[in-house]
């Protein structure tokens, strides 16, 4: 599902983010992304989301070479994943559902589709009775889940997450990698960058180790 | 086709297969997969998305009263400030047209003609067809009238002679009085008849101000083409703003797969409602203004024996005035998203 075949990714300044990344995904897996700050782990969910262009190398997302994407099919592409981010980057002058909505709508869902899969999503994240609230109404655990019902809500085959739990305490953390194991059930390709070793090693799912913007296996 | 249309169900107990929306298979594999909506569905969420945008652009207007109104009033300003000029003009141009449309033509009779000279003169200028109406006045009328109007009674009667001459005075047809063309060969004409002294036609300064009214046509014109690039600017700068203002919600709409025609919809809009507010306040401005005036101008207007009064911009001008704002303010916008949307990448 997510392929990079000898991937670097060199900035502007010079700064060298990955080099020669060789990494597969099969679809329905589970890893988690770790390595210190700085390693290159956002640079690598960037280059996913094609935030950001590989300076050399390839990636294939379901056997499709992002190289060769145009400019104006991104957001078509990037439909079909899901992100979870660590300042979950929600919307504050809108209600927990609208936040939610949110990639049904630029997709063109009609509403009535819109309120049921949201609602299921919310559902999912167990925060159906929130959904009228506004974000900044809830806790920071909360919050997050919302994110990541937002997500999933277009049932993404990809989700990704930039430090989910970041500033979460270890009881919440587990329970939202619990969420993470159970899309990861239903098929869903997931891939999870943190730093938190303690909860990598809790969960016992595949570990993919940056350093300094070169693959190692396993933990350090 | 629905590529989800599913394997003929059969037909159940009572004899109705199942109507309604054809939902894709709930499995979790395939569910992954989305983006798959029939065309119909596709045409009725544009139309949905348009007119939910279309609503939020104008609640957000409403959202901060203060500030939308100073916008829309300095486009109001914009607009109104040619419109007012023109409608003035138009104005002094019907006014300036009635006077015209009483033009006479003075034609003074040779102090030494022989009576019956005179006498020939009038009938043949009488059987003239462009005219509507002769009216002759003796050298004698018109001292008297002289005398007992201007007050020069006591100068006039040391004069020996009547030094006044003969005037017929001539109106011609309501067809020719706006043809200057044909007015003065009718004046050369009139000259060339034996007996005339002179001929004239006091039309010299209803010409300047002719000209002086399509001058300042032009400069309304002028006007407000420069206003109208004001406007652009004007929309273009409050349309950037709220742009920057709020760049965190176009990152996560371009982040979860918005296009840059998604993202945009809402500013046009919001351009669109400032240009069509703008337009109808300066519809209403002119309007109310030209109101206002018209009592005083009436009055000033039947002191002068003049029916004359002042016509506004009327219905036409409102759709005028809201669609050339709404135009302004939807390619003000335009301009800045153009520039500013596609700028803002995640």
């Amino acid at each position: 599902m997510i392929e990079f075949d000898g991937v670097s990714k060199r900035y502007e300044e010079g700064f060298e983010a990955l080099s020669g990344i060789n990494l597969a995904m099969a679809a329905g897996e589970m890893a988690f992304l770790t390595g210190h700050s700085g390693a290159g782990k956002s640079t690598l969910l960037k280059l996913i989301m094609l935030m950001e262009r590989p300076s050399r190398g390839q990636l294939l997302i379901n056997g499709k070479n992002l190289n060769r994407l145009h400019r104006s099919q991104i957001p078509y592409y990037r439909r079909r994943i899901g992100v979870v981010f660590q300042h979950h980057q929600l919307l504050f002058d809108r209600s927990v559902f609208d936040n939610v909505a949110l990639p049904l709508q630029v997709s063109g869902y009609q509403s009535q589709e819109i309120g049921r899969r949201v609602r299921a999503s919310l559902d999912k994240v167990g925060l159906l009775d929130k959904e009228k609230l506004n974000p900044l109404q809830l806790s920071g655990g909360e919050q997050q889940r919302v994110g990541i019902a937002r997500a999933v809500v277009h049932k993404p085959r990809i989700l990704l997450a930039d430090e989910p739990t970041g500033n979460l305490d270890p009881e919440l953390s587990s329970e939202i990698m619990r969420l993470f194991r159970d899309f990861r059930d239903v098929g869903v390709t997931v891939l999870i960058a943190t730093h938190d070793i303690d909860l990598v090693e809790r969960m016992g799912e595949r570990v993919v180790n940056l350093n300094h913007g070169q693959l190692t296996a396993g933990l350090e | 086709m629905n590529r989800f249309k599913r394997s003929r169900s059969p037909v159940n107990s009572a004899g109705k297969t199942r109507v309604g929306k054809e939902l894709p298979p709930k499995d979790s594999s395939a569910g992954a997969v989305q983006g798959r909506i029939g065309f119909g569905a596709i045409i009725d969420s544009w139309f949905l998305s348009h007119r939910s945008n279309a609503r939020e652009s104008f609640a957000r207007l409403w959202a901060e009263p203060l500030q939308s109104l100073m916008t829309v009033l300095v486009i109001a300003i914009a607009i109104a400030l040619p419109t007012a000029l023109w409608v003035a003009i138009s104005n002094l141009q019907q006014l300036s047209g009635s006077w015209q449309n009483s033009a006479r033509i003075s034609v003074f009779i040779d102090r030494g003609a022989a009576p019956k000279v005179v006498q020939g003169l009038i009938d043949t200028v009488q059987s003239l067809p462009q005219l509507e109406a002769v009216k002759y006045i003796s050298p004698e009328t018109a001292l008297e009238e002289f005398q007992a109007a201007a007050g020069f009674g006591d100068v006039l009667a040391l004069l020996d002679d009547n030094p006044l001459p003969g005037v017929l005075l001539v109106s011609p047809e309501s067809v020719l009085s706006n043809d200057i063309k044909r007015l003065s060969t009718l004046v050369d004409d009139l000259s060339e008849l034996p007996g005339v002294a002179e001929v004239q036609l006091d039309m010299q300064w209803l010409q300047r101000m002719q000209q002086i009214l399509e001058m300042g046509e032009r400069v309304s014109v002028l006007l407000g083409f420069t206003l109208s690039l004001g406007v652009l600017l004007v929309v273009g700068n409050t349309i950037r703003l709220a742009i920057e203002n709020r760049r965190d919600e176009i990152l996560v709409v371009k982040l979860v797969g918005g296009t840059n025609a998604f993202v945009r919809r809402p500013f046009l809009y919001t351009g669109l409602w400032y240009g069509l507010s703008g337009g109808l306040m300066a519809w209403l401005g002119v309007t109310l203004g030209s109101l206002w005036l018209d009592s005083a101008v009436t009055g000033l207007a039947a002191l002068y024996q003049s029916s004359f009064s002042l016509a506004g911009t009327g219905w036409r001008g409102l759709l005028i005035l809201t669609g050339l704002g709404g135009l302004l303010g939807l390619l003000g916008a335009a301009l800045a998203v153009g520039r500013h949307i596609a700028r803002i990448e995640p």
